[in-house]
This record gives structure tokens, sequence and C-alpha cells, in this order.
């Protein structure tokens, strides 16, 4: 009897409950898990990335990072199939917004009206909503430096510090924990992603090739985006493997003089 | 036949208008607003054919009034000039375009003062002094020689005398009264009108 309503988008259940939403977003705690980090001077994406067989054809340097606009990058977890049809519709609206106004869209209206978009697909039938939850880093001159979430029930909010994916609760109780509010700079943030990602991807070892991130600032007046190389994030994970390290003797000096 | 004249400064920007209506060869009243606001520091001056003058104004200030409602922001003078001047295009190209020249003036709190000329044909301009009609034919040359960035709100005013008295003694068509309106940081405000009597 449980089957009657979930068969449709449409249907709500006796508890008042869309089941086709909530598997959506159930299809989305299974995916790669996505981070953003908002700081003082700009704003940092990170994600993992789970397509990591070596006979793949680098045709894309990024898998689930994608540039919206000049002042625009999202991040996706879930269906990439769905997300591909969400990226190219959210790009068709920033650009609507630059023919009709001559500038980029400010962050929360591009955001607001896709959300529109996957509203709709939970509301009207015979469809099925987008498997994707999103992660939006962007700057624009009403706000400064933003960040938002959407998940399929077409829900959208602004965060200093979230994410979505795979193990997000655990990772978002941990960057409550990390974040410091209003003393975070770029440098922070990604050394905190890192460490946030090492310990929500259930890895022995965080490799540059599991990793995305990508960076937002403004500079001279203009936003510059940065999908960081391999290089850099091998970096990253050097440094924090190697304050992992200090941390470990130090505790075991601890344990001997105790 | 009708007349618009805006000038910016460094730290205002001032719009005129003639204040006849025509219909034909005849003048209808001499104390018509052709000034719209469009929001709280954005004035657009309209002239052309009358009917949609009215009309077109009223469309793009009612969507600049649901922009800020939607949004809780306003749209700043070069996205409000842009939205005009695509509105404008896409009718030109439809089976009813509105026959209207616009002046849009108004005061950007990050970028200060600007001045918009825009025709028919929906062209855009950003400048510091424009006029529309014949009026410009005389009063052009007269900013040309005058025009200082660094003028005052009072220079201003007088600049602008100077063009409408030319317009009143050259000009073959009847223009006395001009509305005068000044937008600056603290918004939109009045200043008396130009006619025949305070001139002399």
């Amino acid at each position: 009897m449980a089957r009657r309503y979930d068969t449709r988008t449409t249907i709500f259940s006796p508890e008042g409950r869309l089941y086709q939403v909530e598997y959506a977003m159930e299809a989305i705690s299974h995916a790669g898990t996505c981070l953003g980090i908002l700081a003082n001077d700009g704003i940092l994406l990170a994600a993992e990335r789970r397509n990591t067989n070596k006979l793949l054809d680098e045709v894309f340097t990024s898998e689930k990072i994608y540039k919206l606009n000049e002042d625009m990058v999202c991040s996706v977890a879930g269906i990439t199939s769905d997300a591909n049809v969400l990226t190219n519709e959210l790009r068709l609206i920033g650009q609507r917004y630059l023919f009709q106004y001559g500038e980029s869209i400010p962050c929360e209206q591009l955001v607001s009206w896709l959300c529109d978009v996957k509203q709709a697909y939970t509301q009207y039938g015979g469809k099925r909503p987008f498997g994707v939850s999103i992660l939006y880093m962007g700057w624009d001159k009403h706000y400064g430096y933003q960040l938002y979430q959407s998940d399929p029930s077409g829900n959208y909010s602004g965060w200093k510090a979230t994410c979505i994916g795979n193990n997000s609760a655990a990772a978002i109780s941990s960057l409550k924990q990390e974040y410091k509010e209003g003393e975070m700079t770029l440098k922070d943030a990604k050394s905190l992603a890192v460490k946030v990602l090492s310990k929500t991807l259930d890895m022995t070892k965080l490799t540059s090739e599991k990793v995305e991130m990508a960076t937002l600032t403004r500079v001279n007046n203009k936003t510059v985006i940065n999908i960081l190389n391999g290089k850099e994030v091998e970096e990253l994970i050097g440094e924090y493997e190697k304050s992992e390290a200090v941390i470990e003797t130090s505790k075991k000096e601890q344990k001997q003089t105790a | 036949m009708e007349c618009l004249i805006g000038i910016k400064f460094n730290d205002f920007v001032i719009i005129a208008a003639d204040r006849t209506s025509c219909q034909s060869i005849i003048v209808m009243k001499t104390d018509e607003n052709k000034l719209h606001k469009l929001s709280n520091k954005l004035v657009m001056g309209v002239s052309g054919e009358s009917g949609d003058t009215t009309q077109f104004a009223e469309y793009i200030a009612k969507n600049i009034q649901l922009y800020k409602m939607r949004n809780t922001y306003e749209l700043s003078p070069k996205e409000a000039a842009t939205f005009t001047r695509r509105n404008l295009a896409d009718t030109l190209r439809s089976r009813s375009p509105y026959h209207v020249n616009l002046l849009l003036a108004g005061y950007d709190d990050k970028e200060g003062p600007q001045l918009y000329y825009l025709d028919y044909l929906a062209s855009i301009a950003s400048v510091d002094y424009a006029a529309h009609g014949y009026g410009g034919y005389f009063s052009l040359s007269i900013m040309d020689r005058n025009y200082l960035k660094s003028l005052n709100r009072d220079q201003g005013y007088d600049l602008l005398k100077k063009c409408v008295a030319e317009v009143h003694k050259r000009l073959v068509i009847n223009l006395p009264n001009f509305k005068v309106q000044v937008i600056d940081k603290d918004g939109i405000s009045d200043m008396p009108d130009i006619t025949m009597a305070n001139l002399n």
C-alpha cells in the first residue's frame, strides 16, 4: 500500500510527504561530497572526484565544478546527467539577465530562478525531480561574497560554510566546530576544506586526483575564478598531513610523560 | 518639435523638458510633465509620439518598481538604461514599435551621476550632456562652449537657462516653459521652471 503514494511526484502521502522528492534527496546523500567555505577575502568550493579510472581520457579538467558566468561558480552533487541539464539552465538564466540588464546577475536571483525550475518538477505531473543538490559561490555588488545551497525540492539557503553529498552531516558538524566567524582567510578556508574532506571521505589517504577545488576572489574590481591544479591540491594535502603528524607526535609524547 | 536637455556634472545631473503638448499644429497645453520618476534616484525624460511616451514611460517605471519589490534592491542607472534600451529594441522589431526619444538621468551611489541618451531606434550612449529635438541644434553648441564638469548646482542651472534662452530666441517653434529636475546623492529635487517670464 505504501507504493500508492510514491508512483507520482505530485501526490502527497497521507502523512503529507512527497516521497519522490525525499528519494531524490536520498540519492544525493550517496553522491560525491561537495563543500563550500566563505572567507573574508574570498570563497572556496571543494568536491570529491569519484571517477578516477586511469584509463579515463582527461577531456574534462573538472568533473563537477562549473563556471556559470563571470562572477559565479557552482559544484554539484547527485546524478551527473541531471546536473548537466541544470548547469545549462543556470548559464542560460545568467546570460538572459546579462542580455536584459547589461550586468552580471546577482547571486541570489540566479539561485532563486533555478529553484523555480526545480520546484516545478516536484509539482507538475509526469516528471521526476532533479536528483541534484548544488553549491553556488559568487560575488555581487549588493552582498559581496556569497555561498548558497539548493536541493531537489527547490529550497535554497545561504551559508558561511556547508556541505552536500555523502556523509555531509558529519562534515557540517566539523565545519561548525572549526569555522571561526569573521576571522577566516581564504588560506584558512583551503586548509579547513582539506581537513574536513579527509575526515569525511572514507579513505585512508587523500590524493589530489580525488579532490577538485576552486576559489573565487576579487582583484582590482574584477572577479577572479581559479580552479586549482593537481599540484596545488597536492601541496595543501601535504601541509595537512604534516600538521596532522605534528599533532600525532605531540599526543604520543604526552602519553609517554603521563 | 519637443525638447529635452540633460547635463551631467561631478556630483549631480540636471535634466530639463519643455512643457508643451501639441496636437498637429495646435498647442494643447503648456504645463505638461515629460519627466517621469522611475525610482528614488532615477528620472526619465520622454519625447515623441504622444500616446507612446506615456505608455512606454509607465511600462518602464512599473517594471523598475517590480524589480525593486522582488529583490529589495533597485536597478542601477546603467542596468535601468540597458533594460529600457532592450525593451525599445524588442518592440522596434515588432508590429507595434514605440516612437519615443529618451534621456535617462540618475545617481548611482557607487558610480556617481549618470546620463544616458536613447532614441527611438534604440541606440544608447552614456554622455556628459545631450539634447533631443530641434532644441538640440541650438543648445548643444552652447554646452560645447560653456560646459565644465565642476560646475555647481546654480551654475549648472544657469547653463541650462542659456540653452533655453537660445531656443526661445532662435527656434521658430514656441516652447515657452521648461521643467527642471536635479538628481544627486540625496535623490530627485525640483528646480524652478524656466519660463519666458523668469528668463527676462
